[in-house]
């Protein structure tokens, strides 16, 4: 008993606690952050925005895929006709050089791919990445050095290369964004297990698992108990970061035309073409780019709030504390099932 | 010192084993892809004859182990190819021939190597002096105008792709205000003031999205260390706020910024090959968007392989850095 308290007592200084003391106070936390309220807000209405793309191209009566010829000066080489690029009513962000294609539908269903392919890719990236870190830090040597030795390689094979690479090679008749996802999710992940094995070993080393392990404690019980809740805060926080990244990672393989290809529309691939056309169409160059700026910068000051949320050291900082009457919550389950 | 010579002799066994593996995966994933290797290899113009040929030389017909071995033992002691008439030879490391160039992979990207490690290195230097003094002036200046200011930099660098930024730099530094000619690589060889001076815009490109990340690493991991006993100790002992920053807080910054160095740089190598796409710098990025584009099998390969073998040795050189950084890490 008297070791189960020692125990429970090192747990809750340990880092640990406020991960463990709940995700109502990891809310009360963020809540208090505005920059971190407004990003969530611009992430939140960038979702809807690209759930009702068919919507909101239906109010404006267009679609992306339709070629327009009739909108572009083919005298001066398919700049649009009218100003501001061909804004209009019918068309409320003007047309594409060239193909006359309509630039706010194209935009909105860039956004879909856009926030698709990196949703999906980060949840293949954290799926694998955790599970490799944390067996790797709790494994045997030998375990330890396969995996590690796995995930140098992973890290030594750069995401956009091999990317770049398989990308080449790969059947055409797969969904392509579908495919940009899983190539990004199996290639990336190892950033993550480094970070997770890393940190595994850290806490590890701390005199709360320590005593965890004195006490008797499995290696899964400890890996599940004492670790996990250590791990979320890296992990989330890092994952928020992998979002944005994979944003910029899709965009960059369709800037280089080997992402998403025509006609699915994509930002990274509108900005191919806009350099040449930055004079007469501004907004060609501009959009793309405003708006892959405005969702990896909101996705990144978002994932910032997260680690402040989650980071027990920040705390102070935050209007919310941890008072002493939740502390004594948080520990004191742990504490019975020390003792049985 | 013993014990840290161990730990660097086992990391470089560690990272020939990595090497190793690399090559195996490499070699397994693109050459046994679905479809025709010898044809997509030696190109869509090739005659029958000359298919036939480079599945020859590749050993088609062999196992794959021992295709595998042909292509390791072409790395280690160089081969020879018969190009029916004559004998090509291809000295170690032979990293094959492209068909569709008509060229030794090895010469091929020797040829574009300066050029890359130019805009890496060059860039490396600009990333870290900009990160790192970014981030411990923020961490210094906490809570003032010039945190807020720098943080709100560093969080637009981060947010902004590196192909648009270079697309931005482009258009105005060389387009509308005229500062810099449009780059043109000039080899350091020839001219090392143009070489710089070209290079300039690239640099710029590739670095100031990096920086931000060391930027914001570096001042989450000062502040960090600001917040732990031991400076809190050193400030009641009187320490001065310039020490306690620029000796005690930053050596907290020191190993995670290593570890994020060696992670970033194939990252880095990543933005490099954009770069070099956006700027028309002939490196092996551009080589590479070209060999994928028409599928150039051997150059593709080859490509992979010699970033690969760039990125571990950054890698080893960062955890052998590390360990020697931070006292607290267990040499295994």
């Amino acid at each position: 008993m008297s070791e189960a308290l020692v125990a429970t007592q090192a747990a809750g200084t340990g880092p640990a606690l406020p991960a463990a003391s709940g995700a109502r106070q990891f809310w009360r936390r963020l809540w208090t952050q505005r920059a971190a309220l407004v990003a969530a807000a611009v992430v939140a209405l960038l979702v809807l925005l690209a759930l009702a793309a068919p919507l909101l191209t239906a109010i404006e009566g267009q679609d992306p895929t339709t070629y327009h010829p009739s909108l572009v000066d083919s005298a001066r080489g398919g700049v649009p006709v009218g100003p501001f690029g061909g804004v209009s009513g019918d068309h409320w962000l003007g047309v594409e050089p060239q193909t006359g294609r309509d630039l706010f539908a194209r935009l909105v269903y860039g956004a879909r791919v856009s926030l698709g392919v990196a949703l999906t890719a980060t949840a293949v990236q954290v799926l694998i990445g955790v599970v490799v870190g944390v067996a790797a830090a709790l494994g045997s040597q030998w375990v330890d050095q396969v995996l590690s030795r796995l995930t140098d390689i992973i890290v030594a094979l750069p995401l956009m290369i091999m990317a770049l690479a398989l990308l080449a090679i790969v059947p055409s008749n797969f969904p392509r964004p579908l495919l940009v996802a899983l190539v990004i999710g199996l290639v990336a992940w190892g950033n993550i297990a480094k970070i997770t094995r890393a940190q595994t070993l850290t806490l590890k080393g701390l005199d709360y698992v320590s005593a965890a392990r004195l006490s008797g404690w499995s290696t899964w019980r400890i890996a599940r108990r004492e670790l996990l809740p250590g791990l979320a805060a890296p992990v989330i926080t890092y994952a928020a970061l992998l979002v944005p990244i994979n944003i910029t990672v899709e965009a960059a393989l369709s800037f280089l035309g080997v992402g998403v290809k025509p006609p699915t529309p994509s930002w990274g691939q509108m900005l191919t073409a806009a350099d040449v056309w930055y004079q007469a169409a501004p907004q060609y160059l501009l959009l793309p780019a405003g708006a892959l700026f405005v969702t990896v910068l909101a996705l990144t000051v978002l994932g910032d709030g997260v680690r402040t949320a989650l980071d027990p050291r920040a705390a102070s900082r935050l209007r919310v504390g941890t008072g002493r009457r939740q502390e004594a919550k948080a520990t004191a389950p742990v504490a019975t099932e020390g003792a049985s | 010192m013993t014990r840290l010579a161990g730990f660097v002799l086992r990391r470089a066994a560690g990272a020939l084993i990595t090497l190793f593996a690399i090559s195996v995966i490499v070699y397994v994933v693109f050459y046994v892809t679905p479809g025709n290797v010898a044809q997509i290899t030696c190109g869509p113009r090739c005659s029958p004859a000359q298919v036939h040929q480079v599945a020859e030389q590749l050993h088609l017909h062999d196992p794959l182990y021992e295709r595998y071995w042909h292509f390791l033992q072409g790395l280690v002691v160089g081969q020879d190819y018969s190009t029916g008439t004559s004998v090509e030879h291809c000295p170690a490391p032979c990293l094959g021939l492209s068909y569709q160039s008509d060229q030794q992979v090895t010469r091929l990207i020797l040829t574009k190597l300066p050029v890359s490690l130019s805009l890496v290195f060059g860039a490396m230097v600009l990333w870290l002096v900009l990160g790192v003094g970014t981030g411990v002036l923020s961490a210094w200046r906490r809570g003032r105008l010039t945190e807020r200011l720098l943080t709100g930099i560093t969080l637009a660098g981060v947010a902004t792709p590196v192909f648009v930024i270079g697309l931005v730099l482009m258009i105005v530094v060389c387009g509308e205000l005229e500062l810099l000619p449009f780059p043109q690589y000039v080899a350091f060889t020839d001219d090392p003031e143009q070489w710089a001076w070209n290079l300039l815009l690239p640099w710029f490109s590739l670095a100031l999205i990096e920086a931000a990340a060391f930027a914001r690493l570096t001042r989450a991991a000062m502040l960090e260390t600001l917040a732990e006993d031991h400076i809190r100790t050193f400030r009641a002992y009187g320490v001065g706020e310039r020490s306690v920053i620029g000796r005690h807080a930053l050596r907290g910054a020191f190993a995670p910024v290593i570890a994020l160095n060696a992670n970033n740089f194939g990252g880095a190598v990543g933005g490099a090959v954009l770069t070099e796409t956006l700027f028309g710098l002939p490196g092996i990025g551009q080589e590479l968007v070209h060999a994928v584009n028409v599928v150039d099998l051997p150059v593709v390969v080859g490509m992979v392989l010699v970033i690969g073998f760039f990125v571990v040795i950054a890698n080893a050189v960062a955890d052998v850095l590390y360990a020697v950084a931070d006292r607290r890490v267990v040499l295994t």
